[in-house]
């Protein structure tokens, strides 16, 4: 991504509002969010163990957290024992100053980028060109984005919001490429063109980092394209941006990740490639690597005993998908890197509940509890959500809540706005239905249900059998459709 | 600075970290005791899902199965310790050395692998013996990855207890599921943007 950063620009609501009339990026939005959902029930069924998995990765992270120190401490010294560097920075400033130190120091000019939501945290690139050195990235979607002088969308398809028609636009524009159609595969051949040079010549590489085990010093790269492998192969110089929290225990851990990550992600049995290395390989690769260990709020989310569980996180994007306000507002309106139901409740705990515009995000939400569900590491997104609201109407003017609950308002308005909710609801409801009605609620939303039934989430809801009716499918059940404008409501819940 | 920083972290996260609740406990795995022949049938059905060429072949027929694949490529590069009775006897190949190949003009690449996943229909490099260098499978645009049958593993989990040793030398691994792929225009999946556009899983049956 281009500038990037944690801070909102703008309010939540204010921001909203600019993406809501965007109709093409929703249609977008709601294409890709539908797609990936539907394939991603499909991936997480085939293993028939997937709540043990949730429960296990969720504890192996608690564990992590209860123990951070020693294993960070553990990380450094395997990393170091296999010709490995490892540098510490509090701060986004510190760490954009130790990758502008190390790059300066080999001359560079240009770097290469794999697609890392650290670095876009940090705001690396702005901070490189700050010291005259270019950072180019390598992830398609990012580079169309950078081209285009935008912010990313989505944390897994940041240019999801942007079309055939306009990318090939861009490549003829920016890259000089002659492009007869606007086929995807013609476009990915003129990145491919002109990445490849730039893979062969450029002797540093930046990187994120998805996991790094504490035990053997390996650090792990999840990818599709094989960017990640070129950025990590090919240069002289590897530098890779990790939050602290990304530490695993041991390399047997690797495995629970390893099979819920992609199944959440991207759907996916496995992604194409993964690449882990352990410091440098004499003959192979890198001959100099460095590891910068982030904190940047981190200790500050780890010392609270409600938002810590935000650390368990492993970027996979699943609550993204799920999100009825994220379908509709897209990623720009949460004005983070960290956009989605995610990026509403680490958002403004990296910012220490500090950031007037970053505080109105725990209203950005429906409370449909979608993304709990989703979660592969049973971040309880609801709960934060509820807590990050006390803390911050406890602390903060009253034009500062008067705004956010304007987003509450807005939400609940528009009933088809829960359509897509109460569909995962229904799905997700199973053990909690007897007798055709919810009795209770999990967690916090109980007190909804402690003196009342909630009547269980039909089977269908009038809209779906319109739209599935033979006649709809003529048209095709594929075709991506914006109805909402449209549409009637069929069913209030609650 | 960085020492400062380090200190300072490190005491940040001793104060913050919470005091655990239990000790996290690995739950036990059952064995699922899966036919081997079941397990190898799911790994090829997989790998071609995900657009990998399958070929199922014999020991003895591998020198002539590779020979047909790589028909019509003249810059075939392989690790320098490949086992020579893979290959035809008649082909021409370049043995891979850092200072003498320039793979930007080798055309095919033929390698072993360390394991394969069933689970997911993946492919494991360890880049041990017959496997080279991680630069060798990803520049070139065709590569052959050879898998015996009793590499094959059911489950992710396996597979990760197996390159436990790899891991612990400091041995760099490479994951591969198919070829190369994006989806990020439109979400229309195209194979091939930076790695290998065509992967052939040459799968050997019986000992090696
Ligand atoms: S909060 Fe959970 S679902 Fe959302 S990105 Fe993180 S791990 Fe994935």
């Amino acid at each position: 991504m281009s500038a990037g950063g944690i801070k909102p620009a703008r309010p939540f609501p204010a921001a909203a509002r600019d993406t809501l009339g965007n109709a093409q990026m929703r249609r977008n939005l709601r294409h890709a969010t539908t797609t990936i959902r539907e394939k991603r029930q499909r991936a997480v069924d085939e293993l028939p163990n997937w709540e043990a998995l949730r429960d296990e990765a969720a504890a192996l992270k608690d564990h992590v957290m209860a123990h951070l120190s020693e294993y960070l401490l553990e990380l450094e010294a395997s990393v170091q024992a296999r010709g490995g560097q490892v540098h510490w920075a509090r701060t986004a400033q510190e760490a954009r100053s130790i990758v502008a130190a190390l790059a300066q120091r080999h001359g560079a000019q240009e770097v290469i980028k794999v697609k890392s939501i650290s670095t876009d945290e940090i705001e690396l690139n702005a901070g490189l060109a700050a010291h005259g050195i270019h950072a180019i990235e390598t992830d398609l979607a990012e580079l169309i984005v950078q081209l285009a002088e935008d912010q990313p969308s989505h944390i897994l398809v940041p240019a999801i919001h942007r079309n055939r028609a306009e990318i090939r636009e861009l490549f003829q524009r920016k890259l000089g490429a002659e492009l007869l159609t606007d086929d995807p595969k013609a476009l990915a051949d003129a990145a491919r063109t002109y990445l490849r040079e730039k893979f062969l010549s450029t002797t540093v590489a930046v990187s994120g980092a998805n996991f790094a085990v504490a035990e053997t010093g390996t650090v792990c790269v999840v990818e599709s394209e094989g960017n990640g492998r070129m950025c990590l192969t090919m240069p002289d110089v590897l530098i890779s941006v990790m939050g602290i929290e990304k530490v695993l225990p041991t390399w047997q851990d690797l495995a629970v990740f390893l099979r819920v990550l992609p199944r959440s992600s991207t759907a996916e049995r496995m992604n194409p490639y993964t690449s882990f290395w352990s410091g440098v390989t004499p003959g192979d690769g890198p001959q100099e690597f460095h590891l910068v260990l982030l904190d940047n709020g981190r200790t500050d989310v780890l010392a609270d005993d409600v938002g810590r569980q935000t650390l368990r996180c492993i970027r996979c994007s699943a609550c993204l998908n799920v999100c009825p306000v994220y379908e509709r507002t897209g990623g720009h309106a949460y004005g983070s890197v960290y956009p989605g139901p995610i990026g509403a409740i680490l958002t403004p705990q990296l910012l220490q509940l500090e950031d007037e515009n970053a505080n109105t995000l725990p209203w950005a939400s429906s409370l449909c509890g979608a993304c709990y569900d989703a979660c592969p590491v049973k971040i309880n997104i609801p709960e934060v959500l509820l807590y990050l609201r006390g803390q911050i109407s406890d602390a903060q003017p009253p034009s500062v809540q008067a705004a956010a609950f304007k987003v509450a308002a807005w939400v609940m308005s528009e009933p088809h706005r829960f359509e897509g909710a109460i569909k995962l609801a229904r799905t997700g409801q199973g053990p909690l239905v007897k007798h055709g009605a919810i009795h209770a609620l999990p967690g916090l939303l109980a007190g909804w249900t402690a003196s009342r039934d909630l009547p269980a989430f039909p089977r269908q809801t009038f809209r779906e059998w319109w739209r599935q009716r033979p006649a709809a499918q003529e048209h095709g059940p594929d075709r991506p459709e914006d109805t909402s404008e449209t549409a009637g409501n069929a069913w209030e819940p609650l | 600075m960085s020492a400062e920083a380090r200190l300072e972290i490190l005491t940040r996260v001793n104060r913050a970290q919470p005091a655990e609740p239990t000790r996290f406990q690995r739950p036990a795995r059952p064995v699922s005791g899966r036919d081997e022949h079941d397990v190898v049938e799911q790994f090829a059905e997989y790998a071609a899902e995900y657009r990998a060429n399958v070929i199922r072949t014999s020991r003895s027929a591998l020198p002539a199965v590779l020979g047909d694949l790589l028909q019509g490529q003249v810059q075939v590069a392989v690790p320098k310790d490949l086992a020579a009775d893979w290959l035809p006897a008649a082909l021409a190949v370049h043995r891979d050395d850092p200072d003498l190949t320039d793979l930007t003009v080798i055309t095919a690449v033929v390698t072993g692998a360390a394991v394969a996943i069933a689970e997911t229909g993946t492919v494991v490099l360890d880049h041990g013996p017959g496997q080279g260098r991680r630069a060798l499978t990803l520049v070139p645009d065709h590569h052959i990855c050879v898998v015996f049958e009793h590499q094959v593993v059911e489950s992710v989990l396996e597979a990760v207890q197996r390159l436990h040793p790899s891991a612990r030398r400091g041995q760099p691994l490479t994951w591969i599921s198919g070829p190369s792929a994006t989806s990020d225009i439109e979400l229309s999946r195209v194979e091939g943007v930076h790695g290998p556009r065509t992967l052939d899983i040459v799968l050997v049956a019986g000992p090696p």
